[in-house]
């Protein structure tokens, strides 16, 4: 595991043709390690007959909403969860 | 307000169906639906594929993704479900092309 619990992070901004679960609009953003899962097999390759393997870490990262969407009117502050593979985080921008 | 705002958000190109987050001026239903029959029996579908370790969820998520985008957005839910099994089995030979066509034709 790179990181660890409250550490600053910054999601890569690449293009990926194939399937991968990073949602785009947390690319490119910074959030904060929440928490650390575990590892799993990789949906990337496992969603072409791959077995997956080998296991990527997986992370709960934390965004700010005006890290996500600066101009947004409604709803004031919150934080917004998402999962994240370790091979699409960078150290903080 | 445009129809996608990824270069607002990061220089990435993203699949129809990458679309958390995205603006929107439309009301979200949040009513509970009915499912129809042929819905009950899709899900039931792809769990027993599963279990028999024929399609994965990355695959099935996969085969909806890979969906037309003009298609994508007109059909439901399961129908993207039933397109991606369909797809995903005939990519390993369990089907055969048009073979549930010519099936429901019979």
């Amino acid at each position: 595991m790179m990181y660890r619990v409250g550490e600053p992070v910054t999601v890569a901004a690449r293009a990926h043709d194939g399937h991968h679960r990073t949602p785009s609009y947390i690319k490119g953003k910074t959030g904060r390690i929440e928490r650390v899962h575990a590892t799993f097999r990789n949906p990337e390759t496992r969603a072409y007959g791959e077995d997956g393997l080998p296991e990527m870490p997986l992370y709960l990262v934390g965004f700010a909403r005006s890290e996500l969407w600066a101009d947004a009117l409604a709803g004031g502050e919150y934080r917004v969860y998402v999962d994240v593979f370790e091979h699409w985080l960078e150290e903080a921008k | 307000m445009s129809a996608r705002w990824d270069s607002r958000i990061a220089p990435v190109e993203s699949g129809v169906h990458d679309r958390g987050g995205l603006p929107t001026n439309e009301p979200i239903d949040r009513s509970e639906h009915t499912l129809a029959d042929w819905e009950v029996l899709t899900d039931a579908l792809a769990g027993a594929l599963a279990r028999r370790g024929l399609v994965n969820v990355d695959e099935l998520r996969r085969g909806i993704e890979s969906m037309p985008p003009e298609e994508y957005e007109r059909v439901s839910y399961y129908e993207r479900w039933l397109f991606s099994v369909e797809t995903i089995l005939t990519e390993k030979g369990v089907l055969v092309p048009g073979e549930l066509d010519r099936r429901a034709a019979g």
